[in-house]
């Protein structure tokens, strides 16, 4: 277990061996976003009722999903951790740290979290919609990398 | 309880909650990369291509990992909405819906209400508005934080990173805002319904 100090990409250049060649690497990472794709929308993660009824307080179900993934997630970690489990490669797993800031997290976090109830979806379970039909959600894509665009603009004068 | 059924049938907490959890150290040891899906809207800006430092990076050495990630989403999206689909409303609390229909909203088959996210709602203007007013929002706020939902409540938590927990914070914060003090006008004004 390697902990790495965190940058965001493009900041850093060539700070880790890449394996993604070919087919299998490619393969690989679609399967991991097919299951996920799956679980989220047969679960209704990525519907805009449920993410109401979260925010309402008025079902268990969003909690719950979140927090058995949290808790799953960090009993995996653990693990990795205590038992140093390498990757399939051969390789230390590596977690990089986040940077050390509040205001990023506060502000970027409420402007992000304004939209989630609006629309009733975050970047992946944008994806998912759009896969299972919804797809008038290609909209709010375009309006999220619209957004990625005005920050990308004026981040530099933006609290961090 | 015929197999198809428990299959079409919505997931309970129980099985999703961990499932989805299990995507961290999939990735982690498939490929030793971390679960975060935001950044892939900064690498579709990036493959646009925008200018600008904050996308001047090679995206697909970077990124290419994640939008294939993001790509596989969407036919999971597929596989459990269309193939494996539940027919039918999404069955929320009846209190939920009872509110929701107060606002104005109808709700229909699908995961989300036609009214605002239907290609009629867009054409006619009002969802196009509400889209992508939500989608910047989202937007620029994930890649502010640097995180979404993913990278930060899931991945930032399981780690124990504070950072991430202020994030999330912010996430709840700004959802709690949107359906209790925005949506309760916005919604009657948009679909015609009473506050």
């Amino acid at each position: 277990m390697t902990l790495a100090t965190y940058r965001e990409p493009g900041d850093a250049t060539g700070s880790r061996t890449e394996s993604m060649s070919a087919p299998r690497g490619v393969a690989r990472f679609v399967l991991v976003g097919a299951y996920l794709g799956l679980v989220l929308t047969k679960a209704e993660v990525v519907s805009w009722y449920r993410i109401q009824e979260m925010f309402r307080f008025e079902a268990f179900h969003m909690y719950g999903v979140i927090g058995a993934a949290v808790a799953t997630a960090a009993v995996s970690i653990l693990l990795i951790r205590r038992f140093g489990i390498r990757t399939i490669d051969g390789d230390d797993v590596e977690i990089a740290t986040k940077e050390p800031l509040w205001r990023r997290g506060l502000f970027g976090g409420t402007l992000f979290g304004l939209g989630w109830a609006l629309t009733g979806a975050c970047p992946g379970p944008i994806a998912a919609l759009i896969g299972a039909g919804s797809t008038g959600y290609l909209v709010v894509l375009v309006g999220a990398v619209i957004g990625t665009m005005l920050y990308g603009g004026t981040r530099h004068r933006l609290p961090h | 309880m015929n197999l198809p059924g428990l299959l079409t049938q919505p997931w309970p907490w129980y099985v999703a909650g961990p499932a989805v959890g299990l995507v961290v150290p999939l990735l982690l040891l498939l490929a030793n990369r971390p679960f975060g899906l935001s950044s892939n809207l900064r690498h579709l800006c990036a493959a646009l291509p925008m200018r600008g430092t904050y996308f001047d990076y090679d995206w697909r050495r970077v990124g290419g990992w994640n939008l294939l990630v993001f790509g596989g989403i969407a036919l999971g999206g597929l596989l459990g909405g269309v193939v494996l689909g539940d027919p039918g409303p999404v069955r929320v609390a009846a209190s939920t819906q009872a509110h929701l229909q107060a606002l104005g909203v109808v709700q229909g088959d699908g995961l989300a209400p036609a009214a605002l996210f239907g290609w009629q709602a867009i054409l006619a203007g009002p969802g196009l508005v509400f889209g992508l007013v939500g989608g910047i929002l989202i937007g620029f706020g994930t890649r502010w934080a640097a995180g979404c939902t993913s990278g930060h409540a899931i991945m930032g938590l399981a780690s124990g990173q504070w950072p991430s927990l202020v994030a999330v914070i912010g996430f709840f914060a700004g959802g709690l805002v949107t359906t209790h003090l925005v949506l309760p006008w916005l919604l009657p004004a948009l679909l015609g319904g009473t506050p």
